[in-house]
């Protein structure tokens, strides 16, 4: 089974990165984007095949290690 | 007094640290290699600046879930005497030890330069020899030093004396200007700017020494 994890800042959390993407963005000549925000995004090859027990799993992952709650949510996907 | 200095893969200021410590306190602090799950009984434990793990997923991530940290955020949490200077600051955050986070400078640009700091709480173990509101002048090295946490926190830290030193100059966007700050019991500081480089004047300046002599004049 693939986990597939979004890590994202929370709202309120400055992103000046994010920032960057928008201003060079403008640069470039797009216009109409309000905002960019910059996450990650991680994909994992399981080796359970139960999807409750694999959610469990990689909820357990993102609090641990793959996020930092103090400034980022997560999202899993499972397929 | 004994200390230990932690060493990880991409540590780059343990041997300043170890300097340091060895010039003020006269003893030469342990070097514990990361992986170790144990060391010696010591009274101070310190955490130098890097890029630990190439500052891989975050800052400090990586280092707060090594084998040493398990055993350092044992005694730190029991009330060792802890610094964490830069990475090691990163790091003590990602272990929950201080609250907060550090993010990426607000500029995005790596700041390498002295910068002045005041000391904002001159009653802790790691700023007693300093007057409160002192000066000092201290070299920061960092790309991530941006400093995070939400209004409560912030507000708990301020309240309760816990901001230990704070930027006389916009650096990198942290929050209230906040440079350093210490745990709710006092016994763990977490700061950005480089104490450890400024110990001598042909360092380019002492004002990072008396935090130095500050821990060793409270732990003997």
């Amino acid at each position: 089974m693939k986990a597939r994890i979004h890590v994202t800042l929370k709202n309120g959390v400055l992103d000046p990165q994010g920032k960057a993407i928008e201003h060079a963005l403008g640069n470039l000549g797009f216009g109409g984007v309000d905002a960019a925000r910059q996450g990650k995004y991680i994909e994992l090859d399981l080796v359970e095949t139960d999807r409750d027990a694999a959610h469990a799993s990689v909820d357990e992952m993102c609090r641990k290690l793959l996020a930092n709650t103090v400034i980022e949510n997560y999202s899993i996907e499972l397929e | 007094m004994k200390s230990a200095v932690i060493v990880f893969p991409g540590s780059n200021c343990d041997r300043d640290m170890a300097v340091a410590l060895e010039k003020v306190t006269g003893v030469k602090p342990t070097m514990v290699w990361h992986q170790d799950h144990d060391f010696d009984a010591v009274d101070f434990i310190a955490l130098p600046g890097g890029f630990s793990y190439g500052d891989y997923l975050r800052c400090g991530a990586m280092s707060a879930r090594s084998n040493v940290m398990t055993e350092v955020v044992k005694r730190a949490a029991g009330g060792v005497p802890t610094l964490g200077i830069c990475n090691g600051f990163q790091v003590l955050t990602e272990t929950g030890l201080l609250p907060g986070a550090l993010m990426r400078n607000a500029g995005l640009h790596f700041v390498c330069k002295d910068v002045k700091l005041s000391v904002e709480n001159a009653d802790t173990l790691f700023t007693a020899d300093y007057m409160e509101g002192e000066e000092i002048l201290v070299p920061v090295a960092h790309h991530d030093g941006n400093y995070f946490a939400d209004d409560d926190t912030l507000d708990e830290l301020e309240d309760e004396g816990r901001v230990a030193f704070r930027y006389l100059m916009d650096v990198n966007g942290s929050q209230r200007g906040i440079a350093g700050i210490t745990n709710a019991r006092g016994n763990i500081l977490g700061m950005m700017p480089h104490p450890e480089r400024m110990i001598e004047p042909a360092l380019g300046g002492s004002h990072g020494r008396k935090l130095f002599t500050s821990i060793m004049n409270r732990l003997g």
